[in-house]
This record gives structure tokens, sequence and C-alpha cells, in this order.
């Protein structure tokens, strides 16, 4: 009986020879989905006369930061500094990221906690529109966009991206999970809503938090369609935009040599790549801490 | 200043302000437009359903082309990414912590990777003369003697672009899985195996997929809505739209070059209308689907 109950090793503590098999499924599937990215570190380091070889190798010997170098002259060449599009995404995902979080977790802790009429269609229609895809209404976006008058400013690389359904929703969810006990604690000591949110509450769900930051800190630092739709004034525009034209660039004529762009591409997807993962491998725990909630129910 | 705001709308207010702005009020407008002739220029003029007639009717491109490969792309990489974010996921839940944690992170990671400048990388990867990675490889191994046109040529695109979603397709729903399983109650399978639960299979069927159902229902939304996301990559991939041939063409491709290649933007509206009921439509399938394999 013992021996035939296997529901015991799901989170095993060490390594035993059963678990070889699960290792057999997962090597080849962690190769399939790490190469193209060791692919893109490895392209990026490599010196011209390496991206011209042929045949083609698959990582880098003589690593050079030369790929680099050129994003940053080509940059100056066409008359931005590479460090404007920097400051521009650093600036509009730093306040973005900011805003977003704020945002979401007041409206999460309002529909979790407080009472009022339609909280509960509201947090159906959020649920809703998980399924919104907003690429599928990028021209009526755009018009709404014009009509107020955002184009060509700071808020309208960052204010369509801050309502977030899925982090609304993730972040509801882990506050439902939170006692009512210490907010009931808290309002016989005669606290408002707003200071059980902001001392009480928001210490707690500090790993939902950690998500949403995550969550609106991709959907921003890699946006593309605000920068190219929104945004006229060059120096105005973000470092995605300027990878994505280069992108664009690389093939057509004017784009110089092929291969040296590349190299180049490959550099800027990893500068667009590192953020991201630095900050999912700081956080991971506490994103995994989030999706244990994330259900619907 | 915060000691007197407890009305529920100092926290809402907000956020459904953005929600408003930019999430209701374009599908009201795209759902609007689909009814009207709009260039842009001028203002926008009533015309019934005409737009919606001349895309089912006339519009050879959209039946023959956009719409079947919309519907055999998300019918692949949907299903099929969904099913490897969960086998991935429980078989993550049968190792050790550290193990599980490095792994996750790798499969993880290629959906945090920025789409347009990654296309390059496939192109790269998969360019058509023999200096391509994958050509060169397949040359060198006599597998093939000519070098194949993998990202010009039809019938290989659409494999491609399959290939390069599923790739990026354990994203946030897959996460969730992973969760879900690692949550469920370890006393629920010592009482399942009591009561004569024989194998691995039935466990998952009897235990962990029932126990984590919100958890698949949120990865299945996930699933569909990065499925219809990922929507631009056949242009990035062959660099140009429409795809060659269309054989990569997908609504998303369509909307943008009526909408903005050709500034008809009151038909590109009639394509999103059209494009959000059918996410609409494979979301509710699938929950119907998960809800009925419960009662199993």
């Amino acid at each position: 009986m013992a021996k035939s109950f296997s529901g015991m090793k799901i989170n095993p503590k060490r390594f035993h020879r059963s678990q070889l098999k699960f290792y057999i499924i997962l090597l080849p599937m962690a190769l399939f989905m790490a190469l193209p990215i060791l692919f893109i570190v490895s392209h990026a380091f490599k010196p011209m006369n390496e991206l011209f070889a042929y045949p083609p190798r698959f990582f880098v010997r003589v690593p050079t930061l030369q790929n680099f170098r050129n994003l940053i002259d080509l940059a100056a060449e066409s008359g931005i500094p590479f460090s404007r599009y920097l400051f521009n995404s650093l600036l509009v995902t730093g306040i973005g990221v900011f805003l977003s979080i704020l945002v979401t977790s007041l409206a999460a802790y309002g529909l979790s906690k407080l009472k009022f009429k339609g909280k509960k269609l509201l947090f159906e229609i959020n649920t809703l529109a998980l399924m919104f895809v907003p690429i599928a209404v990028m021209i009526p976006r755009y018009l709404t966009i014009a009509r107020l008058g955002m184009i060509d400013s700071y808020a309208v690389l960052i204010l369509p991206l801050i309502a977030i359904p899925v982090g609304l929703f993730l972040m509801k969810q882990f506050i439902d999970q939170t006692p009512n006990e210490v907010i009931e604690a808290a309002k016989i000591d005669g606290a408002s809503e707003m200071q059980i949110f902001l001392k009480v509450i928001m210490p707690i769900i500090a790993p939902a938090i950690a998500t949403v930051g995550i969550l609106s800190f991709q959907l921003i630092w890699n946006d593309v369609v605000g920068p190219t739709l929104y945004i006229d004034q060059e120096e105005m525009k973000t470092l995605s935009f300027y990878f994505q034209t280069l992108a664009a660039l690389v093939g057509t004529p004017a784009g110089g040599n092929p291969v040296a762009g590349q190299g180049m591409l490959a550099a800027a997807s990893l500068i667009m790549f590192v953020p991201n993962i630095l900050m999912f491998l700081f956080l991971q725990s506490k994103v995994m801490n989030t999706m244990a909630h994330s259900g619907i129910k | 200043m915060t000691r007197k705001m407890n009305s529920p709308w100092w926290f809402l207010t907000p956020y459904v302000l953005l929600f408003v702005v930019f999430i209701i009020v374009p599908v009201v407008m795209a759902i609007a437009l689909s009814f009207t002739y709009f260039n842009t220029i001028q203002s926008p003029e009533y015309i019934g359903l005409r737009n919606y007639i001349e895309l089912l009717t006339r519009d050879d491109v959209f039946m023959q082309h956009v719409l079947p490969n919309t519907i055999k792309f998300a019918f692949i990489v949907g299903p099929v990414g969904y099913l490897m974010s969960f086998i991935l996921a429980w078989v993550l839940a049968q190792i050790p912590h550290r193990s599980r944690t490095i792994f996750a992170i790798i499969l993880y990671s290629p959906s945090m990777t920025a789409g347009i400048a990654m296309a390059v990388v496939w192109t790269v990867m998969f360019s058509g003369d023999q200096t391509g990675y994958i050509n060169a490889t397949l040359m060198n191994w006599g597998m093939i003697s000519e070098p194949i046109q993998f990202l010009t040529s039809p019938q290989h695109l659409m494999n491609i672009m399959i290939v390069v979603s599923l790739w990026s397709s354990m994203g946030v729903g897959f996460l969730a899985m992973l969760a879900g399983i690692m949550n469920i109650d370890q006393t629920l399978y010592e009482a399942a195996y009591m009561d004569g639960v024989k194998n691995r299979w039935q466990e998952i069927f009897y235990i962990t997929i029932p126990s984590m159902k919100p958890q698949m229902l949120f990865g299945a939304v996930m699933a569909v809505v990065g499925t219809f996301q990922v929507g631009a990559i056949g242009v990035q991939l062959s660099g140009a739209n429409p795809t060659p041939q269309y054989a990569g063409q997908l609504m998303v491709n369509h909307i943008e070059d009526f909408g903005f290649i050709r500034y008809l933007m009151g038909y590109a509206s009639a394509v999103s209308v059209i494009l959000l009921i059918m996410i609409y439509m494979i979301s509710k399938m699938t929950f119907n689907l998960l809800g009925d394999k419960d009662k199993g």
C-alpha cells in the first residue's frame, strides 16, 4: 500500500533515482527554450569576422563589445543620443510601474474588502477583460488618444498600460486571502479605510505587489505600440522603439551591412531582455506565492 | 489627509477611469465604427452592415487566408501550449525545489523576450541561405542538399510561426498552474490512495486537475489571449505585410493592413469586432470543456 502511494512525491525533499524520468522530459524542453536565448547572448558579443563566419558558429570565440558600441554610435548618427532613449525608457517604466502598482492595489482592496453597490459586477467585467487583447482595438485606441489630445506626451506611453486586468485580478484574489481580523482591529483603533490600506494591507501583500510590478514592467519596457503610434517627436521615443526601427532597417538597402546589423540586433535584444530576467530572478518566489491564489472561481 | 478616506471611490476611481478610457471606450468605438465608412479624413459615415457583408462575401484574402490561418494557428498554439504548460508544471512538481526553480526560470524566460528584436534572432536562425543556422546544420548532417527558404516560402512560414509562438508560450498561465499543483493539499492524495486510486494517471485526473481547476481556468484564458496577442509574428518573421502569399497572415495583420496601410478604419474595426468575438467564444468553449471534465 505504502509503496504504491506516489502522491507524496510531489515537492520531494531531495533527488531520487525515480525522478530521472522527469528530468528526461525536462532537459530537452529546457534546451529548446534556452537555446535561442543563449544564441542572443553569444551573438551579441561576436566580432564582425565571427558574425560573417561560414559555417556559422553558435558560440562566440573572442567576445567583444563592438555590437553595443555600434548601437550607441548609430543612435548618435541619427541625431538622438542612445542615452536619451535609455532615459525615456527608464522614466516611463519607472513612473508606470509605480502608478500601476498603486492604482491596481487600491482597486483590488476596494473590490476585496469594501462594500458598495456594483462591486460584483465590476469584478466580473474585469474578469471578462482578462480576455481583452489590446492589439485588436489599436485603431479605436489610437482615435481615443488622439481625441484626448495626448499625442506626443510621456503620459501616453504610461497611462494606457496602467490598468491591467490580469494585475487587478491577481491582486484581488491575493487580498481575499488576508484575514479580516487585522482590518477589524485597525478599525476599532479608529483607522480609516485608506489608513488600513496603506499601513496594514500594503505590507502584507508584498508578493502581489511584486507580481503586478513585474507584469507592468514587462508591458511598459517592451512596449512598441505607444512610441510608434502615439509619439511623433524622436526625442520622446524609447529604447524599444529605437530597436524596432533598427530591426525594420536591417535587411533593407538603407540598413547598411545586414550581418553587422544582426550583431547589433542581438545586442539590442539582450539589452531588452536582461532587466526582465533580473527582475524575475529576484522576485520569483513572490510571484509564485501570488500565483497560488490566481484561480478563476 | 488619509484620515477620512473611507469611500470606496477613493480606491476604485483611478483604475475604473483608466479602464474605461483605454479598454471600454475603444471596444465600444470599434463596434460603432464597424458600421461606418471611415477614412480618417472625413467623419465616419453610417453604412449599416456593409463592412461585415463585404468581409464575409467579397474579401477573398480574409476568407481564404486570414480566417483559416487564424483558426489553424489558434487551434494549434492554444491547446498545445496549454497542454505543454500543464505537463511541464506537473513534471516540475515532481522534482526537488532547487532544480524546479532553475527549470521554471528557463521555461518561463522566453515569454519575457520582446517580440520585434527577438524576431531577428529567428530570422538569423531560419535564414534562407546556407548561412542560416538551421540550414547550415541540416546541410552539415547531410539531411538536405539545398538550403530551404524557411521564412519566404508559404509552406514553411506558418509552421515556424507556430514553433516560435509555442517557444514563448510558457507565461503567466504556466506559473499559475505550477503554483496550483504545488498548493494541492497533500492529504487529498493520501485519502485518494486509501480510496483505491491506483496509479499516477488516475491521480492526475481524479485529484490533481479537479483540485487546481481555478488555476486551470486561469491558465486557459491566458493561453487563448496569448495566442491572439502574438498575432504579429508572421509579419515580423517574413519582414512583410502582407506575408508571402498571405501564408502567415493573421487577423491582427489584416486589421493593421486595412487600418494603418489603407486607412479603411471602419472596415478594420469590423475585423476587430470579429476577432474579439472569436476570442470570447473560444474562451467560453474552453471553460465549458474544462467544466465538463470535472464531472467525469
